[in-house]
């Protein structure tokens, strides 16, 4: 089933560009859909084309379909600019936000394949259960654990120390890490790359206290050693964040560390 | 409909609402109601920084701040709320600290500090360093840090439940219930993203925290989902709305896009410039510059552009020019917001200067709340049981423009009081009346937007709802504009009663929650054209054109607007009010920076 939305006729500036003003372009997106309430439990593949502009994202495309086309297109999105962690998918086969995607450096000239994120069970089109991923989340204990008397200022922190784990603050709890890892895929039990990278930020906050007791959660058969380092979640970060590199942290972190 | 029972019920999961939650759950048996998950909420989008004057840089003290944040607000603020939030602001910043936040150091290892604007040594001596901060990503480690905190402590969450009616034991929207008399709220009614179901939540207090409602208008920095929920849902129970017409607009957004870039990259040194390349702010504020308060800029900016001196092809944006920066200070300092022109505009901040452009960012109004945050029905009475904090309340800390960085300190100070104010006052009474059939109201709104079988799109009535606000109720105002916009809003309502969704299903219908949220939207845009309408002056970030100047005579008082029964049978309309500014150390005095 294909729908379109013809550009506007006319004088519109879609139509007549101005000096300046950015192109615009044709676009597909072939998306995978899902919805146990209308059409049974198979999931099937939908295209849409639109007219994009030079510097839509992927998730302009998405709500012009959704606003234009058909409002049961069903996917999470809140800031639009990659801040928020709500709309990761796998766009051509990797895991993305969809509002940092580009359409334009995605070679609109071939249909754009969009599917939820992989290894979280499907509720609805693009729209995953999220519960798994923040149940292994809060398993790696990710609060600050100290002991004795709170100060009565703030605690003392060098630059440099801040600097040890500044990388892994960066998370924004999307799932575009554990949801590419292959390892996750097979088994769900697996604690993923992000409650990793969670328990990479306290570890080695030389404030924090409880790194033991995270890494012994980590030592699991289901922990760090599961990671078979094939760096698809440094990839996947939409934040920069080493995720191998801190996972690789963690692992020497257990050897050097005596329990 | 599923029913649950809560000593406190928090609606929204952002700053403010999880600061609360921190001191609440504690206390009393608390839930946390959020339509999105907490850690999507848009606190962790602020980035430069939470001021609080801790002297860890230079000389400072609360007092400056505090005035620095009255005269911000062009005087329009209560000033005993603004000398509370500047006091408790130095301990506000190290219970963050203390919970993990990994603010940026000095060399001593304190917590460091950065200039923002509007923040001055000795009431306005010269920019200070007041600003705490993690690279420009404070907001993002605030939200982090107290979600963390929530699940140490095991906080009951709500996900992805929209709350879609306040419970109140007197209809206070009919304007008949006199002053004095009781009225207490009783719980709030949800519907559940996932299922479709609709939960009553009983609660003995209720403490809003919904964050803002910058989507009335096209260009924003504000997330699709900041609709106003909060202040609609008070508004349609008859609660007033404080200062609407005052709306921030932030001077660095992203040019067409409205993406925000932190104030932070002034505070490091960035330089606004022209067309010409003249850096343009010595011009309108010639001690502090690039550093004036955001309404300052922002309308200097628009100025520059009206004038025919903007960059561009089109001459319709200016520039933000951080080349002369180090590479190494920029990464340092400022790394998410430089990757947002990379990856949005493909401007490389190192050597381009950045396209910007204002762009709406922060309701200075809200639900009216007093020191303790209880919400006001009037000028006096508070609604008991009923909290507000953050965003959605307005206290009034930020009079007609809010100061860079206090908001990030709003939702602390405040989020922490409504915590504590809304467990306390559940440990001593007893459980208010339900009112009868309590969820007929939202169960009638959900059912008349899914069986409507055909009509108008949501995204056409909203587009049009956000470019009549761009184009009439932005930076610049006159009567016509405003009456323009009015015109347009009231036509929308008009439409909006026949607008239909596609999705008619149960199971996450966005589409549906998207057709509800635009009701908001239409009711909140026209509180704060008609506020504007009948503000005749210009203060803060309500610039008049065909009233240019400040006019304490008339106007140094809060707006209080409520939405009453008109003569037509079924519409409503707006009625304005007034509130007395509380003043206390310092008397308004003309605005120079």
């Amino acid at each position: 089933m294909t729908a379109v939305v013809d550009a506007p006729s006319g004088a519109s500036p879609e139509t007549a560009p101005e000096v300046g003003a950015v192109p615009t372009f044709d676009v597909t997106l072939r998306i995978r859909r899902y919805n146990p309430e209308v059409a049974g439990d198979e999931a099937y593949w939908e295209e849409f084309t639109v007219t994009a502009h030079g510097t839509d994202r992927v998730l302009d495309a998405m709500h012009k379909i959704k606003w234009e086309l058909d409002g049961s297109l069903t996917f999470r999105r809140s800031c639009a600019h990659g801040i928020c962690g709500s709309d990761a998918m796998r766009i051509n086969g990797r895991n993305r936000l969809a509002c940092k995607a580009l359409l334009k450096d995605l070679n609109p000239d071939k249909p754009i394949t969009i599917e939820p994120i992989k290894g979280l069970p499907v509720e609805k089109d693009l729209v995953v259960d999220m519960e798994p991923f923040f149940a292994s989340y809060r398993e790696i204990m990710p609060f600050l654990i100290t002991s004795g008397n709170e100060p009565s200022k703030e605690r003392l922190q060098s630059a440099e120390q801040r600097e040890r784990y500044d990388d892994t603050t960066k998370c924004i709890l999307c799932a575009a890490c554990t949801s590419s890892c292959p390892v996750f895929w097979t088994d769900g039990q697996y604690f993923g790359p992000a409650a990793i990278v969670n328990a990479h930020r306290f570890i080695f906050d030389s404030r924090d206290e409880g790194g033991t007791q995270r890494l012994e959660i980590l030592n699991d058969k289901e922990g760090v050693w599961r990671c078979r380092t094939t760096f698809n979640c440094t990839e996947a970060c939409p934040r920069g964040i080493e995720v191998t590199k801190a996972i690789q942290e963690v692992k020497r972190a257990m050897i050097t560390r005596a329990f | 409909m599923q029913t649950h029972q809560y000593d406190v019920v928090i609606v929204g999961a952002g700053g403010a609402g999880m600061r609360a939650a921190l001191e609440s759950s504690g206390r009393v048996r608390t839930a946390v109601i959020s339509k999105l998950y907490p850690t999507r909420s848009h606190t962790g989008a602020a980035q430069g920084g939470m001021c609080a004057a801790l002297a860890n840089v230079e000389e400072d003290n609360w007092e400056w701040h505090t005035f620095d944040t009255v005269k911000g607000g062009d005087y329009l603020v209560d000033q005993d709320a603004a000398e509370i939030m500047a006091k408790e602001a130095i301990e506000a910043v190290l219970d963050l600290e203390r919970m993990g936040l990994p603010f940026n150091r000095t060399p001593e290892g304190k917590i460091d500090q950065r200039r923002f604007g509007g923040h001055t040594r000795n009431h306005g001596e010269a920019a200070v360093r007041r600003s705490c901060y993690a690279a420009d990503r404070t907001g993002h480690m605030i939200l982090q840090t107290l979600y963390q905190q929530c699940v140490k402590q095991d906080v009951s969450f709500f996900n992805e439940f929209y709350v879609l009616d306040v419970l109140l034991s007197s209809d206070l929207s009919t304007g008949e219930v006199a002053d004095g008399e009781p009225v207490a709220v009783s719980g709030v009614v949800a519907y559940e993203l996932a299922t479709g179901e609709i939960h009553l939540f009983r609660a003995k207090s209720v403490v809003f925290a919904t964050g803002g409602a910058g989507k009335i208008y096209k260009t924003t920095s504000n997330a699709h989902t900041l609709t106003g929920d909060g202040m609609a849902l008070a508004l349609r129970r008859g609660i007033p709305l404080e200062d609407m017409e005052f709306f921030q607009f932030h001077p660095t957004g992203l040019a067409g896009l409205g993406i925000l870039l932190s104030e932070a990259a002034r505070g490091e040194g960035g330089i606004l410039r022209n067309g010409d390349g003249e850096r343009f702010m010595e011009r309108y504020a010639p001690t502090i510059k690039d550093l004036a308060p955001r309404d300052i800029v922002a309308r200097s900016m628009a100025n520059e552009v009206r004038e025919g001196r903007g960059a561009g092809p089109n001459k319709d944006y200016v520039l933000l020019d951080l080349t002369h920066l180090e590479p190494a200070h920029i990464d340092a300092k400022l790394p998410d917001i430089t990757e947002f022109a990379r990856t949005y505009l493909g401007i490389e901040p190192y050597t381009e200067p950045v396209p910007v452009y204002p762009t709406a960012h922060y309701a200075m109004g809200g639900i009216p709340t007093n020191i303790n945050t209880e919400v006001l029905r009037n000028n006096t009475d508070v609604v008991q049981g009923l909290y507000a904090a953050g965003e959605v309340a307005c206290v009034s800390v930020h009079g007609s423009n809010r100061l860079g960085t206090n908001s990030l300190l709003d939702i602390n100070v405040f989020g922490k009081r409504a915590g504590i104010a809304a467990a306390a006052y559940a440990a001593t009474v007893d459980w208010a009346e339900l009112p009868e059939d309590p969820a007929a109201y939202v169960v009638g709104e959900i059912e008349r937007m899914r069986d409507q079988p055909v009509g108008e799109r949501v995204s056409d009535l909203r587009r049009e709802l956000q470019e009549s606000m761009d184009l009439n109720a932005q930076v610049f105002r006159t009567q016509e504009s405003l009456t323009q916009a009015l015109a347009d809003i009231k036509h929308l309502k008009k439409r909006y009663g026949s607008v239909s969704v596609q999705d008619k299903g149960r199971r996450y219908n966005t589409d549906l929650l998207e057709a509800l949220e635009l009701g908001f939207l239409l009711e909140l845009a026209e509180v704060v054209v008609v506020g504007a309408l009948a503000r005749e002056e210009s203060r803060g970030g309500h610039f008049r054109e065909d009233f240019p100047t400040r006019d304490d005579e008339r106007f140094m008082m809060h707006t209080m607007a409520y939405q009453r029964p008109s003569s037509t049978a079924g519409e409503t309309e707006i009625r304005l009010d007034h509130k007395p500014v509380i003043m206390t150390r310092y008397q308004p005095m003309e605005r120079k920076y």
